[in-house]
């Protein structure tokens, strides 16, 4: 095959793994701090998937500028339900825990079922069919301008997390618990606010992956899946492994399903999976951690 | 999620007596001319296949009133959701022969389909199959399933058929031809039946790669790119509705509009795929069972449809539903009661050529097939479907090749 | 055989013994009161507690969160299928050639996960990424039909074959009852064994058991490899039941969730807790049912809605599980474990 399709494949897989990136950053997040096992991750990204679509169709505003008022969305949501329904969970065993999230899910995707039925829905902006050529490359302009909004997230996620009082009061929990606790930090506000801003990411995320697939219910526990994965790979707790956990998976499902057949790229995913928690389980970047 | 099954309470123990106590009361009731027939319509409502099993209900909400005004006897349908999964659906079988089905139609899918017709074989309720190609389904001796729908080679048979018969009315040919196609049931078995059909044909074009794609894809830009790489002059698939679209859309943003897009499968001629590419869905060549817009049935159904379902397409779930319902209603005329024997011989000595689908009519063979289906070659043009073929049921001439995507408003 | 009886039911108090030949006593005369329809639900049920028994072994007992357990019952599904319809190899001798399969592959999950520290989530996650490896890698696998999925010959009514499984449901129903029986007590017999302690010491503190000498990398993985093996039987039971299989729907993560359900509900870790969940969860989504009927309502999906719900507020309001709370509202001691 000739070199430019393994080069545009590469691209393509690039720019989609940095907006899985910035999903499973959420998770991220959410785990690494309030060590919270969100099995629910990927049906709160097609809630903001569908939030992204029903305020297109209502008024065409394009999701990159829909993504900051679907994060706020999702920040209440994710404020609410770690202090209202997951806080008292923290101690619980994990099966509970997980448990509990699973139930969420099927709620979710049970409750999108009904108000939106079981077609694909899609986001027709107008730049939709859209690709720059730059020479032999063609680049899907859609995912370009979701990989850069992804980026700027994620920027700013890291500049909160390492220059606000509130991000270090937040890492702070996440490193040592009890000496939070001691310090006087207001625990349980914060692991909410955590939740919250985890959530916040994948509603940004959400409103950018309705520019690259179309939403249907079912679509939440694959991405729920996929989150977990990249999570691992990339290293828990850590922000930066978290985008390039999920560049790198993007990377490899794309090259993987070129060079082999494109049907099993997924086992990739899970071969990479497997090994990282074998060989290296604090994932690329991440701290040997407690 | 699948679902469990129900615990025994008192209603359904009461319910169950009532019924049986009913028909040994009173037998004749049951094959009283006048009395409707139980018909139970088994589709997948809820779960992954929703949308196509809602679209099959639009062909059983437009029936009844047809087959009224063709002089046939009231049905009573009662409904069932499979629920896009195995057990729900052997258990709802169950349930509406234990509510009374006297007939089952269903399931568009054909794992549970099996499931549906081994519940109907052990109580001897006949089950027509609307729409479900696994070959396999009418080769395992079963006596009271039918199907009228063709079964996977004859699918391709018929594609192949057609797409040599289009061939010669567009005086061209493609040489090379890459073959895509969803790696789940359907596709796999349509795969494995072009290494045995195709051969039979002498086809004038060579199939340089093959690609096959996970059903779950939410992004087919690399099997887009390799099928691109393939450098063939058209694109031959197999696909359901949402991979359709996600093709169309990587073909136009990798910009490479391929000859033809000749499709053996479902997708590419639906409502959706029309109105959401809108332009950008014209071209395409649907090689499908489909209904004969030249027959007198079709039309009445069309309009029927047009009434109930504005904005909608006759297409074959509507079609292949209906006429389930056709052959049911036929059936029981035919048989005088409502006796599951006399239905079932009913239903073997079927012969209705004043149907919707295309072909001489429906019968079925020995094995309960009917192997005399044929397929329609029709073309997305303006958000519509043409046919081209066969030209009996002809009433359009082909595009071709596909106008390129970049030129196109 | 008394000794046996003896070693069963010490210990368990009269009530106990007493309710449960109670419930196996219902069962086994159901299928002559109620009807067809309700066979086959109770046969889902049962199927159910089976697997739910059989997971029950490696959370309950040994506290290792499988959550793809649904790659047993696929090998033991396609293995036993396989050898039917290729060589006319009858279900029983294919459970018995799938048990050691299954088990070999509940033996290197384990070895890897226990030997590389792999616990908790990650473990977890570990049986997921297994499970679904088997999907996508059978729904490749030609040789048994990849996606387009293994038909078995087809059963006929007329008599009942019990050696190859093929007849009426009421034999299944009995089939499937019957390996209920034999899980139940088999767990009971496995908790009051060396190996049952070793585990419920593991379960309790892994570090305090392996200080106490107990091999747990042996323990553990014995537990994975009994779970698989008789995991797998379902399997066998699912392919001649429904005489079709796809990768797709076998392998599938909502078959392992399901596996779960049903204990954790009732009671992990517990005797009768996956059995009493199977039922209370069919009961939920009966319940649901006649109401939505009742009100004449078709929403498709709003039985899935209801059940989450219902879920989220047993796990909250009843963390252990129903059993342990139903057992003390019985007055059944049922020891800790």
């Amino acid at each position: 095959m000739p070199f430019d399709v393994y080069l545009n494949v590469a691209v393509g897989g690039v720019l989609t793994g940095l907006v899985y990136g910035l999903m499973a950053l959420g998770l991220s997040v959410i785990f690494g701090v309030v060590r919270v096992v969100n099995f629910a991750h990927g049906e709160m990204m097609s809630i903001a998937m569908y939030l992204a679509v029903v305020l297109f169709a209502a008024f065409h505003l394009d999701p990159l500028i829909m993504m900051v008022p679907i994060a706020a969305v999702l920040f209440v949501f994710g404020y609410a339900l770690q202090s209202g329904l997951i806080n008292p969970f923290i101690t619980r065993p994990e099966h509970s825990q997980f448990l509990l999230l699973v139930a969420l899910a099927i709620v979710i995707v049970n409750v999108l079922l009904i108000i939106f039925g079981p077609d694909a829905r899609t986001v027709q902006t107008a730049y939709a069919y859209d690709s720059y050529q730059l020479g032999p490359l063609i680049v899907d302009a859609a995912k370009v301008y979701a990989a850069t909004a992804a980026l700027l997230f994620a920027a700013l996620l890291f500049a909160f997390f390492r220059f606000t009082l509130v991000g270090k009061a937040i890492r702070a929990c996440a490193d040592n618990y009890t000496g939070a606790l001691v310090v006087g930090l207001n625990v349980n506000r914060l692991y909410a606010l955590t939740f919250g801003i985890g959530a916040a990411c994948v509603g940004a995320a959400g409103a950018m992956m309705t520019l690259i697939v179309d939403v249907t219910p079912m679509l939440g526990p694959s991405y729920t899946l996929l989150a977990f994965v990249i999570v691992i790979t990339g290293g828990l707790g850590s922000m930066p492994g978290a985008l390039l956990g999920g560049l790198l998976i993007g990377l490899t499902e794309a090259l993987a399903g070129l060079i082999f057949t494109p049907s099993a790229k997924s086992m990739f995913a899970f071969a990479i999976l497997v090994l990282v928690l074998l060989f290296r389980p604090q994932g690329l970047l991440g701290r040997k951690a407690a | 999620m699948t679902r469990i099954g129900k615990l025994p309470n008192r209603r359904h123990l009461l319910a169950g007596a009532a019924a049986t106590a009913a028909s040994l009361a009173a037998p004749a009731i049951g094959r009283a001319q006048g009395a409707p027939l139980k018909v139970g319509v088994l589709l997948p409502r809820s779960g992954f296949e929703a949308g196509i099993g809602q679209d099959c209900q639009r062909g059983v909400d437009i029936a009844p009133a047809i087959l009224k005004s063709l002089g046939l006897p009231d049905l009573t349908i009662m409904n069932g959701d499979t629920e896009s999964n195995v057990d729900a659906a052997r258990e709802h079988a169950e349930k509406l022969i234990g509510d009374g089905a006297q007939l089952l139609i269903g399931a568009f899918d054909s794992g549970q389909t099996t499931a549906i017709a081994q519940v109907a074989e052990q109580k001897g309720i006949p089950l027509i199959i609307n729409i479900g190609a696994a070959p396999e389904i009418t080769e395992q001796g079963y006596k009271f399933v039918f199907r009228n729908f063709p079964t996977a080679p004859m699918l391709l048979g018929s594609a192949f058929a057609n797409q040599l018969e289009l061939f010669g009315i567009v005086g061209a040919t493609p040489k090379t031809v890459v073959y895509m196609h969803v790696n789940d049931t359907f596709g796999t078995a349509m795969s494995k039946g072009i290494s045995i059909v195709m051969p039979k044909f002498n086809m004038p074009y060579k199939i340089v790669d093959e690609i096959a794609y996970d059903p779950a894809a939410r992004d087919l830009s690399v099997e887009v790119a390799k099928a691109k790489a393939a450098n063939a002059d058209a694109l031959l698939v197999v696909s359901r509705l949402n991979d359709a679209m996600l093709i169309t859309r990587e073909l136009v943003k990798q910009r490479w509009t391929p000859q033809a897009i000749m499709s053996m499968g479902p997708g590419w001629y639906e409502d959706q795929y029309l109105k959401t590419l809108g332009k950008l869905s014209d071209g395409p060549i649907s090689f499908d069972p489909f209904q004969d817009p030249n027959k007198k049935l079709s039309k009445v159904l069309e309009a029927a449809l047009a009434k109930a379902y504005p904005g909608i397409n006759l297409s074959t779930n509507h079609v292949y539903t209906f006429e389930a319902l056709l052959v049911a209603a036929d059936a029981y005329k035919r048989a005088g009661s409502a006796d599951p024997k006399a239905l079932v011989d009913a239903i073997r000595t079927t012969n209705i050529t004043d149907n919707v689908s295309i072909g001489p009519g429906i019968q079925f063979n020995a094995k309960g097939q009917n192997d005399k289906l044929k397929e329609g070659t029709i073309q997305n043009r303006g958000g519509k479907l043409v046919t081209l073929a066969p030209k009996d049921a002809a009433n359009a001439k082909p595009e071709w090749p596909m106008t390129p995507y970049q030129s196109r408003a | 055989m008394a000794a046996l009886i003896e070693r069963l039911t010490d210990d368990g108090s009269r009530r106990t013994m007493i309710w449960a030949a109670v419930l196996v006593a219902a069962l086994v005369i159901a299928p002559w009161v109620v009807n067809d329809y309700l066979v086959t639900v109770l046969i889902v049920i049962l199927y159910l507690a089976y697997t739910g028994q059989a997971w029950n072994i490696m959370m309950g007992f040994a506290g290792q969160l499988s959550l793809g357990h649904a790659i047993y019952v696929g090998l033991g599904a396609y293995i036993a299928a396989f050898l039917f319809t290729r060589f006319g190899v009858g279900p029983w001798v294919g459970f018995l050639a799938a048990m050691p399969v299954a088990a070999a592959c509940g033996a290197i999950i384990g070895f890897l996960a226990f030997r590389f520290g792999v616990t908790g989530v990650y473990f977890a996650i570990l049986t997921i990424a297994f499970a679904e490896f088997a999907r996508i890698g059978f729904d490749h696998l030609d040789i048994v039909n990849a996606a387009a999925g293994l038909f078995l010959p087809v059963a006929q009514y007329s008599h009942n074959d019990l050696w190859r499984l093929r007849g009426d449901p009421t034999m299944f129903y009995y089939v499937i009852l019957a390996a209920t029986v034999v899980v139940f007590i088999l767990c009971r017999v496995l908790i009051r064994s060396r190996i049952g302690y070793f585990w419920l010491a593991i379960r309790e503190d892994e570090e305090a058991a392996r200080a106490a000498g107990v091999d747990t990398f042996r323990c553990k993985l014995y537990a994975v490899m009994i779970s698989a093996a008789i995991t797998s039987f379902a399997g066998v039971f699912y392919a001649f039941f429904y005489n079709n299989l796809f990768p797709e729907q076998v392998f599938n993560i909502s078959q392992s969730i399901q596996i779960i359900l049903g204990p954790i509900i009732g009671g992990v870790g517990t005797l009768f807790g996956p059995i009493l969940g199977a039922f209370v969860l069919t009961g939920l989504a009966e319940s649901l049912n006649s109401a939505l009927t009742a009100l004449g309502l078709d929403l498709p999906g709003a039985e899935q809605v209801f059940y989450g719900v219902c879920l989220l507020f047993v796990v909250a309001a009843l963390p252990e599980g129903i059993w342990p709370w139903l057992a003390r509202r019985l007055g059944i001691a049922e020891r800790a474990g």
